[in-house]
């Protein structure tokens, strides 16, 4: 079955629109959320993982777009800025996907985005600020 | 310069000399390798390559060929901080007995006009530490070091009360590195000879100097460059001393004195290596030198703030038992791992379990019968590359050994590290 993991980011408006709801009720999609931050009068942010058919995912996401929700695919939201990395591997075990990795022969750090869910537990163990979230 | 791993000469009857000079080596003086060094005939080795050099040709062969190894590490200490002496303002203002912030970071004033300290913990008054727990710690003493290394401006504060001959009371303006008369790194302690292996036995999550441990050891932290470690190099202190030269924070810095807490009487493997935290270094050296790569700002979760330093020590090869020293492998050094979530806070002995470094840095360690996730706080990466650029250094010339004025206090010194005394205070 397709799947889309993406960031959906809600205007101070939007925030009390059940959009989980409608993805489930009207497309017929399987909502996995991974993980939100919902404040009442700000903007708000959810990661989730949508599956379905082929056409209900672009009607899912053509609904979402059309609802005022900004939708931009996850893995674009943690950076890892290689500058600021000292390679400590502080953040290795806390990384629950393993897209914050170490080679053991030359102990090097490397991230992949597509393995990352942002669920932002290396953002506080990194002392550097080599981590950063861009919701 | 010839900077290699092997260590081949020519064939024929260099070889033959080669092979009576190693049969007849016993040792050399510091004085003679920097002979070598202004010659470009030195061999110069790090730690990891070292290893495989003494595995192969034996310790009296490696000692007889190989002049200096060079050392790194690249970790987070604390007991770090800078003095400067800012130029003195027209009017003057003695800021000693005032107060001095350097953004918005308190430095310590208690000295003379225009001299002032700055701690890598210290941080704005404003910083909410972990009464919204845990504190982020974003900014602090170490991240205004390393500013100031990169060049940036730093907003200087200064209050004082005023006095006839410095009638100023108060300053407000930019300063760069640059415009200070004198600029210090100056870590009481650092370069830890091994250290703990931090796990959490409770039940919730404790955010320390470590990182973040989470509950029934659920992840292992480690803060050694382990058989790069200058100290790992040379257990015995057998020559860091007093007065040796070393990479200090990108720049060429010096060891001042033995390093506070430094304990060199603990238990030790048959190897001389301590298998808990040990001896440690004071350092300084001129900031104006330094780099923003090796003088990092360090925010620690739920903790606070503290400095990254890069060090680097040449290990000069006296003979064989230098050599042996340095051949030293991550199996072969062991560290306790210890509970902090309550034997560390609370000041208990005892250790949950003793592992190596081969295995913290393999990614996983077995305690209580299950695999634990291991993380590192000193980069590995760092410190080859630190003992790379020295061994760089000492090829081109432009570093050169020097001879410690005194040994640091070694097993045979008695004394230990005490507590605090808790005693009635007079009224």
């Amino acid at each position: 079955m397709p799947k889309k993991r993406v960031v959906l980011t809600f205007p101070p408006t939007l925030v009390s629109h059940p959009v989980t709801y409608h993805l489930v009720k009207d497309y017929d999609l399987m909502v996995n959320i991974l993980r939100g931050v919902v404040t009442p009068n700000e903007e708000s942010g959810l990661v989730v993982e949508l599956s379905g058919a082929k056409h209900a995912l672009e009607e899912g996401m053509k609904y979402l777009s059309e609802t005022g929700i900004h939708v931009q695919p996850l893995g674009q939201d943690i950076k890892w800025h290689a500058d600021k990395c000292t390679h400590c591997t502080a953040c290795i075990p806390a990384c629950p996907t393993k897209a914050l990795t170490v080679d053991r022969e030359s102990m090097e750090v490397s991230f992949e985005k597509d393995k990352c869910i942002a669920c932002e537990l290396c953002i506080q163990i990194c002392p550097y600020r080599a981590l950063e979230i861009q919701f | 310069m010839k900077v290699r791993a092997g260590c081949s000469r020519a064939a024929g009857s260099g070889q033959q000399i080669m092979h009576s000079y190693v049969e007849s080596f016993m040792s050399k003086t510091i004085q003679e390798i920097n002979e070598k060094i202004k010659k470009g005939s030195a061999v110069v080795v790090t730690a990891e390559e070292i290893i495989g050099i003494v595995h192969k040709k034996g310790a009296k062969r490696a000692a007889a060929e190989v002049d200096v190894v060079t050392t790194g590490t690249f970790g987070p200490m604390c007991s770090s901080g800078a003095y400067f002496n800012l130029g003195h303002t027209k009017p003057r203002i003695k800021i000693g007995g005032g107060t001095c912030t350097l953004n918005d970071v308190p430095c310590y004033t208690g000295f003379a006009a225009v001299d002032v300290i700055l701690g890598a913990t210290a941080m704005p008054d404003y910083d909410q530490r972990n009464a919204a727990y845990p504190g982020s710690f974003k900014y602090g003493g170490a991240h205004v070091i390393e500013e100031l290394v990169a060049g940036k401006a730093v907003k200087l504060s200064a209050t004082a009360y005023g006095t006839d001959c410095y009638p100023s009371k108060s300053v407000e303006t930019m300063v760069y590195l640059a415009d200070m008369n004198e600029a210090v790194l100056f870590d009481p302690r650092n370069c830890y000879q091994n250290y703990n292996v931090a796990v959490n036995c409770s039940d919730r999550v404790i955010y320390t100097y470590m990182g973040r441990l989470l509950p029934r050891i659920g992840n292992a932290n480690y803060c050694s460059a382990g058989q790069l470690s200058p100290l790992l190099n040379d257990p015995l202190y057998k020559t860091i001393g007093i007065g040796t030269r070393i990479f200090l924070g990108g720049g060429q810095g010096y060891v001042s004195w033995q390093g506070t807490q430094h304990n060199p009487n603990v238990k030790r493997s048959g190897n001389g290596v301590p298998r808990m935290g040990a001896g440690t270094l004071a350092v300084m050296g001129d900031l104006k030198q330094m780099s923003p790569e090796w003088l990092r700002g360090a925010s620690m979760t739920g903790y606070g703030v503290t400095l990254t330093v890069g060090i680097g020590v040449p290990i000069p090869i006296l003979n064989e038992e230098i050599v042996q020293y340095t051949a030293v492998r991550d199996e072969e050094i062991f560290a306790q791992v210890i509970d902090y979530s309550k034997n560390y806070p609370e000041v208990i002995p005892g250790s949950v379990a003793e592992v190596n470094y081969a295995q913290l840095k393999s990614g996983s360690i077995t305690l209580e019968g299950r695999q634990v996730p291991t993380g590192g706080l000193s980069s590995y990466v760092a410190a080859k590359k630190i003992a790379a650029i020295l061994k760089q250094w000492i090829a081109d010339k432009k570093f050169y050994l020097s001879e410690p004025v005194a040994l640091l206090p070694s097993v045979d010194s008695g004394g230990s590290v005490k507590l605090m005394a808790d005693r009635p205070v007079k009224k």
